[in-house]
């Protein structure tokens, strides 16, 4: 029945791995690391995110911080948005693609200070492209001579606070009122003396904040924002609901909705590319894309019945004939129903009824608008 | 009826078989361990096959699904199945306060039985689960 209770796999493990055991996570091999995939029910953690806030170690994720002058013009060339115009305590969401447009990576790059007044870059990437981003800027990196590009992740850990409880209960944690922080800024402050970063972002579709601190201090502010939300009913949550949340908040993942053969316009994201008097790797094919019209897209689908559409399954219009491939699927525990996001051929992207084939059994499926889910206040 | 986890036979994959005689039948019903819906958690489909079907020792008869992931069932014994438990995949949260009752989940009329000797005991499966663990 399972294969997946059997892995000996020889990880890396964040400086939250001993806390996750002890609480009695179920651990399982993610891009390289060892990870909580839930603690005890994946809809209960999902459920407390929505409702009142959850905790997400996600220090697989890299942390890539850029020094020096030329940081902004380097990453101004690597990314589909611009960088150079980030005033101090911006973060911005964009891609990294390859020269015919496919994405290499969507990552989150901040602009920071520290207290010394000392401004930098701060890049955040998805775990499983780690190394591939890495090896794909550095020799970007060798041509801007004053820049340097220095390997965080190990050095520190990333704690995701998510809900809609998250910013009042962690109030009084930092040196300073965290809701004065707007959706997708970041400062560098202080909790008991020790630096940390905050930002206002997240991956789930809640309001939250997202910490990276440094490894040695993880385990302390991972208990400190689980007390100050102990009335609140804070809890730890693992890569299971992350992934059902982001699903309903319709949230792109690579590997699944991105990937090198799609290109951000495909996958819904032209508010992540600028396209005009910019020169960035990938420019001149996310034009034409842009000016031909894409020729797949992504759309939200509701299968008839209990019974989840997955990754993989195809796409099929009224008639039977295939027209796309869904990219994530799973139940919604909001919703308490399936949902999928996949690509299908532009030409069916206004149909209003498809067909799904899950794995040999073909069920009727409903387009929806995206988001599946999304939160009614700030 | 009150099965008794400790008297059936357990398959590698998690499933568990509980053989009797019926009119000098061979029948097993056939469900899913304590430990496996543990592990599976928050389960939300379950696929059953028909009744009728043939199913063999260690090939698949249906999947169940839990909000993460697809898993296949895997017949531990060969036969055909003569009743499945409908109610079942509309009950699946019940599965995890009984497992061996209520949570039965096919009857089979054995054609072959030569490979029960190959199934395990409790407590050999009861090890397994340990070094899974």
């Amino acid at each position: 029945m399972m294969s997946e209770l059997n892995t000996n796999t020889i990880a890396l493990k964040t400086p939250l791995d001993a806390w996750h055991r002890n609480a009695g996570a179920t651990m399982v091999p993610f891009a390289g690391y060892e990870m909580p995939i839930q603690y005890s029910s994946i809809v209960a953690e999902h459920q407390a995110c929505r409702t009142s806030a959850a905790l997400f170690d996600v220090s697989h994720m890299a942390r890539l911080r850029f020094d020096g002058a030329g940081s902004e013009q380097l990453l101004d060339r690597l990314l589909t948005r611009k960088i150079s115009d980030m005033p101090v305590g911006r973060v911005r969401y964009g891609l990294i693609c390859k020269d015919d447009g496919g994405i290499l990576d969507d990552v989150l790059v901040s602009h920071l200070e520290t207290p010394s007044g000392q401004r930098y870059h701060l890049m955040v990437v998805n775990a499983s492209n780690h190394q591939k981003i890495k090896d794909w800027i550095t020799p970007h990196v060798a041509d801007y001579p004053t820049v340097t590009m220095s390997d965080r992740t190990e050095l520190t850990a990333m704690i995701a606070v998510q809900g809609p409880q998250a910013i009042e209960a962690c109030k009084k944690l930092f040196s300073f009122d965290i809701d004065s922080l707007k959706y997708y800024q970041a400062r560098i402050g202080e909790q008991f003396g020790k630096p940390i970063i905050v930002s206002r972002t997240g991956y789930t579709g809640e309001d939250g904040i997202e910490l990276i601190v440094r490894a040695e201090d993880a385990v302390r502010v991972w208990e400190n924002v689980l007390l100050a939300g102990r009335d609140q009913k804070f809890i730890a949550a693992g890569l299971g609901a992350r992934d059902t949340l982001r699903m309903e908040a319709a949230m792109p993942l690579y590997g699944h909705e991105l990937d090198e053969t799609i290109d951000p316009i495909s996958a819904g994201l032209s508010f992540a590319c600028r396209l005009k008097d910019r020169s960035f790797i990938g420019v001149e094919a996310l034009r034409q894309v842009n000016a031909d019209g894409p020729k797949k897209i992504r759309v939200g689908l509701v299968p008839e019945g209990k019974r989840p559409a997955r990754d993989g399954c195809g796409i099929l219009d009224t008639s039977g004939n295939p027209i796309g491939v869904i990219t994530s699927g799973g139940p919604s525990p909001t919703l308490a129903h399936p949902i999928a996001m996949g690509y299908v051929q532009t030409d069916h992207a206004n149909d209003t009824n498809y067909q799904i084939d899950i794995r040999g059994k073909v069920v009727n499926a409903t387009r929806v608008d995206l988001p599946f889910y999304k939160r009614t206040s700030n | 009826m009150t099965r008794d986890p400790s008297k059936l036979l357990y398959a590698e994959s998690h499933e568990w078989a509980d053989v009797s005689e019926q009119d000098g039948d061979k029948i097993a019903t056939v469900g899913l361990s304590a430990f496996a819906i543990t592990q599976l958690n928050d389960l939300v489909y379950m696929d059953l096959p028909e009744v009728g079907k043939e199913v063999t020792a260690g090939e698949e008869f249906g999947e169940v699904e839990s909000v993460k992931a697809v898993s296949p069932l895997y017949s531990p014994v060969t036969g055909e199945v003569i009743e499945v438990h409908s109610d079942l995949p509309d009950s699946l949260e019940k599965l995890n306060e009984d497992p061996y009752d209520f949570g039965w989940i096919l009857k089979v009329k054995l054609s072959d039985d030569s490979n029960l000797s190959s199934l395990m005991n409790a407590e050999a499966y009861e090890a397994q689960c340990g070094e899974a663990g």
